[in-house]
């Protein structure tokens, strides 16, 4: 029997607010444990939560960014359970009302786009972190990231095999990022995925019983432990068995998803709305408001870069990696208005050197406008594209302008038809068994002539030029 | 009379004419408290040494002519409020050792008006109880009968009043914990509305019932601490922006005019007959005023016991379960594991009605039941509200009975919760519909025993319930008698 797998996937994202979201510690990662706490993220009796706006602001964001409905009012609600690193003994979240729903995400696959759906976009507090001493029967609970700001982004079960959810999942980053709401950083857990899984015979529309993935830390995770979870369940059921529903941690090393031990499972969470928040009222002037400052989204930017630029949609893709190197290839293709050429030198020259300087856009040497000033003195015929590659890392090291690089050290080309024919003339008469072979039909050494006359040109020559008067000199002669 | 005997207004009167200065007034007080503390046991913590200093810095500002209505007044907290510095304990041993680094919106609101803090007063274990018998720190005795309860929670805020051991004290209400023991102690108690007076620094029980207001000796005092209090707090989400008039200004207003209601669900069987006399009396006075008393109906009034017990106890099983041993307060070393820890610490750190509160709530929130217990109290608590809407349509107040009985004996209910509960059958509504009430002395039962009436007004109505309750006070024909200890 042919089975198809129905996957869900619940992304938790860490909101880039400065302050958390019921008091005023800030949320800055990696500070010496408990220093960003106060009394309200530690809940201390008699201590009150205040809602900091700004985490709505950026929900409202997402939202927009994926086509949800935002519900006008919507409301807290306490998720109680008892663990050490949560001080008050609940977590405050979304339940009942959430902030957002019915949304959806386009994911670009193998050429088509897949729709899928987002369930629920909903805010809540992180809590803290436990760490555990191997060596001493003792733990130690770090209190800096309870109450830094989520929102649980939740999929329709829409997703069709590993590589849908990949695709989603990169999707969604990109939004957030782009966005400028959530840096996105899965090593320090600002964008965590966690997965539910089923297999079902295709054709059935009833769903099977699921699985839920844990422990994924990175794109290839997820990749790997979908895939890895699709066997297993499917050997499981060829095999006549029965799919338990239970959670299951990812083990990237040994490639296996493990069951989680029985201590977590049926959690009875007694939810119930928090009388200590009101309702979240949300305005057509707020909504608006949000709306004016979100920007172009990566997917329409790489539509309208492959129209308007016509460039591959490769280059696209590459080139609207980030917010910020787009905007460096816009300016740049604004200021030598070649689109293609602009692409192949910021996506080579351009990113190969930040990544050898493990550099980000932002901190490159060469600025958008240089580089065009350089693309445009390579079109007018000033300095040969070999060249150019000259006058580029000469601005990397230094950030110079290109002309005067160019100038400083002589690489102006050779376009004057003179100095290029006592240049072809010289290497000629000094190559005559060359000359004699070529003459004889080994058209082959025309390259050799070519280059032995970059050679004493300096690679100054303007390469058509040369071709042209080689070609002309070599069949008189 | 001795200075710890008077009101606010009469000592502020004293000490602007320098008749007297705050560190007389304290030591007063404290020559008081420690001549009938012993046997009434108001207070878990003094605050003798930080009183005097504070005592010393508001003679300062009254003379350099700086002081304000509550400058160099000594009052006392019930032990649920945050003070810096000085440990809250909420009457429970899990908090014996709290020391909070910060200060309670009220208690600075306070401080700032130059209040001089004596001490933090006993209560029922996290405000659970009506007789203030349930507190780690033993029990308080009625002043004016130390074999009876004073009521509760706050009962040691209404006992420190009614004893003089203190000029004002402020208390926590959620189903009646300060109009209760204002009626068995024969004093002025007031709950504002929901809102009214931010939460920041009480301690949680019922976060959406709880509400802090003064214990009094008169309706005036009442009015001066409640304008030192009110106000919107950027700290507390719930409370309102509203404008807050002069409360004073409604002292000794005529009521003229006035429809009153008395909803008949009030005036049931079982309700003392002392106690109902004397509110039937009341209820003349209040006509002899120039009022008109009307018979009205709050419908789902027989509602309001349940609702509560579904309520209140659902948002104190969540808001205690930071109680847990991990961070602060008390924890059990006899624990082998984390969740051997938390049971522990938790089952020796609560009290049995703390305890058998908590079990209420996780129950009534458990999936499969919310919707039969929470949500459905939710809905008719709703419902109770509607009643009130409709009856302050045509009515400016509402007078009722504070309590069903006067004070009763130590332990006389302690092995029986229901009738425990049931001392709360006036009071609850106000905290379930969110709005004001008040409890004034109305008269004495044979025994000696203060009997209280209640008026309640509609939301932010507390300026009308002052008019009120100072109209009767001041004209209602009634004896006028002191705790004698
Ligand atoms: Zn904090």
């Amino acid at each position: 029997m042919e089975y198809e797998p129905v996957i869900g996937l619940e992304v938790h994202a860490q909101l880039l607010t400065k302050t958390k979201i019921f008091c005023g510690c800030s949320t800055q990662f990696g500070a010496a444990p408990n220093s960003h706490t106060c009394p309200i993220c530690i809940g201390m009796p008699g201590i009150l939560p205040v809602l900091n706006k700004k985490v709505v602001d950026y929900t409202i964001k997402m939202a927009l960014a994926t086509h949800c409905n935002i519900n006008r009012e919507n409301t807290w609600a306490r998720k109680n359970y008892f663990y050490p690193d949560l001080p008050k003994g609940y977590q405050i979240t979304q339940f009942a009302e959430p902030i957002a729903e019915h949304g959806y995400v386009d994911v670009e696959m193998n050429g088509g786009k897949k729709r899928i759906g987002i369930t629920r976009i909903h805010m809540e507090e992180d809590a803290g972190k436990s760490i555990h001493d191997e060596h001493q029967p003792a733990s130690y609970v770090d209190l800096n990231r309870a109450g830094v700001p989520l929102i649980e982004i939740v999929s329709e079960p829409d997703i069709r095999s590993a590589e849908e959810g990949v695709g989603y999942l990169r999707r969604l980053h990109e939004i957030l990022v782009y966005l400028g709401i959530c840096d996105g950083n899965m090593e320090e857990g600002s964008f965590r995925c966690d997965a539910n899984i089923s297999l079902r015979p295709k054709g059935e529309e009833k769903f099977g019983i699921r699985a839920e993935l844990k422990n994924m830390n990175s794109f290839r995770h997820v990749q790997r432990a979908l895939e890895y979870e699709i066997k297993r369940q499917q050997y499981i059921l060829e095999s006549g068995g029965e799919v338990i529903q239970e959670t299951r941690l990812w083990d990237d090393s040994q490639g296996v998803t493990h069951p989680m031990r029985g201590k977590e499972e049926a959690h009875d969470y007694r939810y119930f709305p928090d009388p200590d928040l009101v309702s979240i009222v949300v305005s057509d002037e707020w909504i608006e408001e949000i709306k004016k400052t979100i920007p172009e989204l990566p997917l329409e930017k790489r539509e309208r870069f492959v129209n308007t630029y016509d460039i591959p949609p490769y280059d696209a893709v590459v080139l609207t990696t980030s917010r910020e190197l787009a905007d460096f290839y816009e300016e740049t293709v604004k200021n030598c208005r070649k689109p293609k050429i602009a692409s192949n030198w910021v996506m080579g020259d351009v990113l190969g050197h930040l990544k050898e300087d493990k550099k980000d856009i932002e901190g490159s040497p060469v600025s958008a406008v240089s580089l065009a000033k350089m693309i445009n003195l390579i079109e007018d015929g000033t300095i040969s594209g070999k060249i150019a590659k000259e006058v580029f890392e000469e601005m990397w090291k230094t950030g110079k302008e290109p002309k005067k690089i160019v100038e400083e050290r002589g690489l102006i080309q050779i376009t004057d038809t003179g100095s290029l024919e006592n240049a072809i003339d010289n290497v000629l008469k000094t190559n005559p068994a060359q000359v004699e072979e070529y003459k004889q039909g080994k058209e082959k050494l025309f390259g050799f002539f070519v280059g032995q006359v970059m050679k004493i040109t300096r690679g100054k020559a303007n390469p058509k030029l040369v071709n042209e008067l080689l070609k002309k000199k070599l069949s008189a002669s | 009379m001795e200075l710890n005997q008077l009101t606010i207004h009469e000592l502020q009167k004293k000490l602007k004419n320098s008749e007297t200065t705050s560190v007389e007034i304290t030591e007063a007080v404290f020559k008081r408290i420690e001549a009938v503390d012993d046997k009434i046991h108001s207070f878990v913590t003094l605050m003798k040494d930080e009183a005097f200093e504070e005592a010393r810095e508001a003679d300062k500002e009254i003379q350099r002519g700086n002081g304000g209505p509550l400058t160099g007044i000594p009052i006392a907290l019930k032990d649920i409020m945050c003070t810096k510095g000085t440990r809250t304990t909420c009457g429970s041993h899990i908090l014996e050792n709290f020391i909070p680094p910060y200060d309670s919106t009220v208690v600075k609101r306070l401080r700032d008006a130059g209040a001089v803090f004596i001490g933090k007063t006993n209560m029922d274990e996290f405000a659970m109880g009506s007789s203030t018998e349930t507190s780690y720190f033993g029990v308080t005795k009625n002043p004016w009968d130390l074999e009876k309860i004073p009521g509760g929670s706050s009962g040691g805020s209404a006992a420190a009043v009614a004893a003089d051991q203190c000029i004002a004290s402020l208390g926590s209400d959620t189903g009646g914990s300060i109009r209760q023991p204002a009626a068995l102690c024969g004093i002025v108690g007031m709950k504002p509305t929901y809102g009214r007076v931010s939460r920041f620094g009480l301690v949680a029980f019922a976060s959406s019932l709880d509400q802090i207001g003064p214990f009094t000796k008169d309706v005036e005092d009442c009015a001066i601490m409640l304008n030192a209090i009110a106000g919107y707090d950027p700290n507390d989400s719930t409370s309102v922006h509203a404008d807050i008039p002069d409360y004073t200004e409604y002292v000794s207003k005529s009521i003229e005019g006035w429809t009153v209601g008395i909803p008949k669900e009030y005036f049931i069987e079982g309700i003392d007959p002392e106690v109902l006399s004397a509110v039937e009396a009341a209820i003349k006075e209040v006509e002899h005023m120039g009022a008109q008393c009307k018979e009205i109906s709050l419908p789902h009034s027989e509602y309001c016991v349940a609702i509560y017990y579904v309520i209140a106890p659902s948002e104190a099983s969540s808001n205690l379960a930071r109680y847990d041993g991990v961070r602060y307060g008390f924890r059990s070393d006899a624990g082998r594991d984390l969740m051997d820890m938390y049971k522990m610490s938790r089952s020796a750190g609560f009290g049995d009605e703390v305890k058998r509160r908590i079990m209420i709530g996780t129950h009534a929130l458990s999936s499969g039941y919310y919707d039969a217990y929470y949500k459905k109290a939710s809905q008719v608590r709703t419902l109770l509200r509607k009643d009130f809407d409709e009856a302050f349509r045509t009515c400016d107040a509402i007078l009722t009975p504070s309590t069903p009985t006067p004070a009763f004996n130590i332990g006389e209910k302690m092995d029986d919760p229901l009738q425990m509960y049931l001392c709360d059958v006036f009071t609850i509504s106000c905290n379930l519909a969110g709005i004001p009430g008040i409890s004034v002395p109305c008269g004495y039962t044979e025994a000696g025993l203060p009997i209280g009436v209640q008026f309640l007004t509609g939301h932010f109505e507390e300026g009308k319930l002052i008019q009120i309750a100072s109209a009767y006070e001041k004209n209602a024909t009634l004896e006028r008698r002191r705790a004698t200890i």
